[in-house]
């Protein structure tokens, strides 16, 4: 879990602010990267970080028979 | 047909579908009117907290604002998404696991003490009808611009639905007519954003849209984003997608208020309570999985809209010529949502920073959004009634969290330990009954602070309750000295510091607050002071007795397991 808010972390705040005018620099598309995290990329990272949790909670419920 | 006869044709039909789901899911027991009985299925728990979450203000005002602020806009993406990592991984689960009803059930058990479950319940009720008058009121703010309808009469007719479905059938009832809200929320506003999408970059997928060309006009061939920086710059306004210059917000301004809204979101009592509706832990992690799916369906969509619609104001309106406007300006100019004034009287339109003659609402980047792409009568009618949906589903969530705290966590725990749970539930729908004549009053007439003290509610969730309930299942030894010292001070701090920077010194200027932290973000701050005393104040305090460290222990499993066993 650890892990996963780590990720949080920087996704949204490392990439989506704090780095946000180096990363506009680079372009992807037509987006300037810095901006896209903050306006696009990093809603799609929380739902793959939920995504990932839920299936290691659930497996970690089956291994020691909860629920 | 013409717009205001399909507009009628609509809300009738969904208001309708609303009150059929009601009837159909009536119910006649305490858990069923707290929890809908806890047998709500994720991916109807998900559409449901979508609904619930997502206001009238996320609807219609949201993308008007980002298209405003640009970059900055991103508090308002991340701060009301990333709130959903913290509650799918720190609180809703566990606070399912715990069970009962309420969320300030858990920290009065948790805490062991009825103060510390009286100053929740009173947070909860305090948050909650700040949020409601708000929804009440852009209830009866659509309908007087889309129907022609006094704004006291679309109150009223909106309060009367609300307390149809919310007294009736209480969680179950509500959840099951948000799953329709949000259905058509998010229909109306997916159409329209893909119908501009498609006119603007060929591409009818907003997300792709965003980042590709703008397909005619004088830009053709230019990325979107590249054109509106460049109309920006012929403005002499900040560029679009550039963060902190200035004219913007600053970079640890940014960051407190996305961690505020983040942390406030996670903190909120109606968006907490629904993970209690479903089966189990299992499946409030799902649900929220689920619930942040369908959100972000929306808040993907909304920065292309905001971008969208900026481009198309700028590159119709700048510098043409005010007997030349195109129809949709003759029909938002009646309403006061959009006005032009002749400064130099030549009769054209100049926007650029310093001699701007255009003043534009924010909400008509939506609300008109139809009109300007060009779309036929019966999806602006679809607008009118997606704006209903997201406003009255909100208030129907806030009201039952209302509810609940009087009747439950105050009458049932505290004042009449032994009543019985007929009795409860028939003071439960009293106390509902009461709470949305209330909630119409604050709609039909506003007290001032309202509109100041929303923006504000995050700030005080996320000082007050989310640090408790994180060390409240994170750590065995906070002890409940701890918890309402902590709870008090993030609160006060935060309560104090705005109503020092919004009342008292309402001039002061960024170089005069707390680490260049404005009033919005403040609530980050009270956090840290919550945690931090909270976990000072446990160490100097007695223990808790043995049976709640017990408690912590079994809504942990099977984590605490899995760290034995490595």
């Amino acid at each position: 879990m650890a892990i996963l808010l780590a990720v949080w972390f920087i996704c949204s705040y490392v990439l989506g602010i704090f780095l946000v005018e180096p990363l506009n620099g680079a372009r992807v598309g037509g987006f300037p990267l810095g901006f896209w995290f903050a306006h696009q990329g990093s809603i799609y990272v929380f739902v793959v970080l939920i995504l990932v949790y839920a299936a290691v909670m659930d497996r970690l419920d089956r291994r020691y028979g909860v629920d | 047909m013409n717009v205001q006869a399909w507009t009628y044709l609509i809300v009738t039909a969904t208001f309708a579908l609303y009150i059929g789901i009601a009837w159909w899911s009536r119910v006649r027991t305490t858990s069923g009117f707290y929890v809908a009985g806890r047998g709500v299925p994720a991916v109807a728990n998900g559409m449901a907290t979508g609904a619930d979450w997502m206001s009238a203000a996320s609807f219609i005002s949201m993308a008007g604002l980002i298209s405003f602020m640009g970059y900055t806009g991103t508090i308002y993406l991340m701060g009301w998404t990333g709130g959903y990592v913290l509650l799918a991984l720190l609180l809703a689960p566990y606070l399912r696991k715990y069970g009962k009803f309420t969320t300030s059930e858990f920290v009065g058990d948790r805490y062991y003490s009825d103060a510390a479950r009286l100053v929740a319940a009173g947070c909860t009720i305090f948050v909650s009808f700040t949020y409601i008058a708000g929804q009440m009121r852009g209830v009866g703010v659509v309908f007087s611009r889309f129907l022609e309808v006094e704004v006291h009469w679309g109150v009223i007719i909106g309060v009367v639905i609300v307390f149809f479905y919310a007294v009736l059938g209480g969680m179950r009832g509500i959840t099951y007519t948000q799953v329709a809200q949000y259905c058509v929320l998010i229909v109306a506003f997916l159409i329209p954003a893909a119908a501009i999408s498609w006119k603007i970059t060929g591409n009818p997928i907003p997300q792709l849209g965003f980042g590709g060309t703008v397909q005619e006009g004088q830009q053709a061939g230019v990325f979107l984003l590249e054109a509106l920086d460049a109309l920006h710059r012929e403005l002499r306004l900040p560029e679009y997608t550039a963060a902190f210059v200035p004219g913007k917000k600053s970079m640890i301004d940014v960051t407190a208020i996305a961690l505020a809204l983040m942390v406030g979101t996670a903190g909120l009592p109606h968006v907490l309570v629904r993970f209690y509706t479903v089966r189990s832990a299992r499946a409030a992690r799902w649900s929220a999985l689920w619930a942040l799916v369908f959100i972000g369906l929306l808040y993907t969509t909304a920065p292309a809209v905001a971008a969208f619609a900026r481009v198309n104001l700028i590159s119709t309106l700048h510098n043409s010529s005010y007997s030349e406007v195109p129809e949709w300006f003759r029909s938002w100019e009646t309403t006061g949502l959009i006005s032009f004034d002749d400064q130099d009287g030549d009769g054209v339109i100049d926007m650029s920073d310093g001699a701007n003659e255009l003043t534009v609402d924010q909400d008509i980047m939506v609300l008109a959004n139809p009109e300007i792409a060009e779309l036929p009568a019966w999806v602006v009618a679809l607008v009118a009634a997606g704006g209903l949906a997201a406003a009255l589903s909100t208030a129907a969530g806030l009201l039952l969290v209302i509810a609940s705290a009087i009747s439950h966590d105050i009458g049932k725990s505290i004042l009449w330990k032994d009543m019985s749970s007929r009795r409860e539930l028939l003071l439960a729908r009293v106390t509902a009954s009461v709470a949305v004549v209330v909630a119409a009053y604050f709609g039909i007439s506003p007290p001032g602070f309202v509109a100041q003290v929303v923006a504000f509610a995050f700030g005080l969730a996320a000082s007050s309750f989310f640090p408790v309930l994180v060390l409240g299942i994170f750590t065995r030894t906070t002890t409940k000295e701890g918890a309402i010292a902590g709870m008090s001070s993030g609160i006060l701090f935060t309560g104090a510091y705005i109503v020092y920077f919004r009342l008292i010194r309402p001039e002061a200027t960024a170089e005069d607050w707390l680490f260049g932290i404005s009033p919005e973000g403040i609530g980050a701050v009270g956090m840290l002071i919550n945690f931090a005393l909270a976990l000072i104040v446990s160490r100097f305090t007695k223990p808790p007795p043995a049976e709640v460290q017990q408690l912590v222990s079994e809504i942990r499993l099977p984590r605490e397991r899995a760290a034995e066993s490595t």
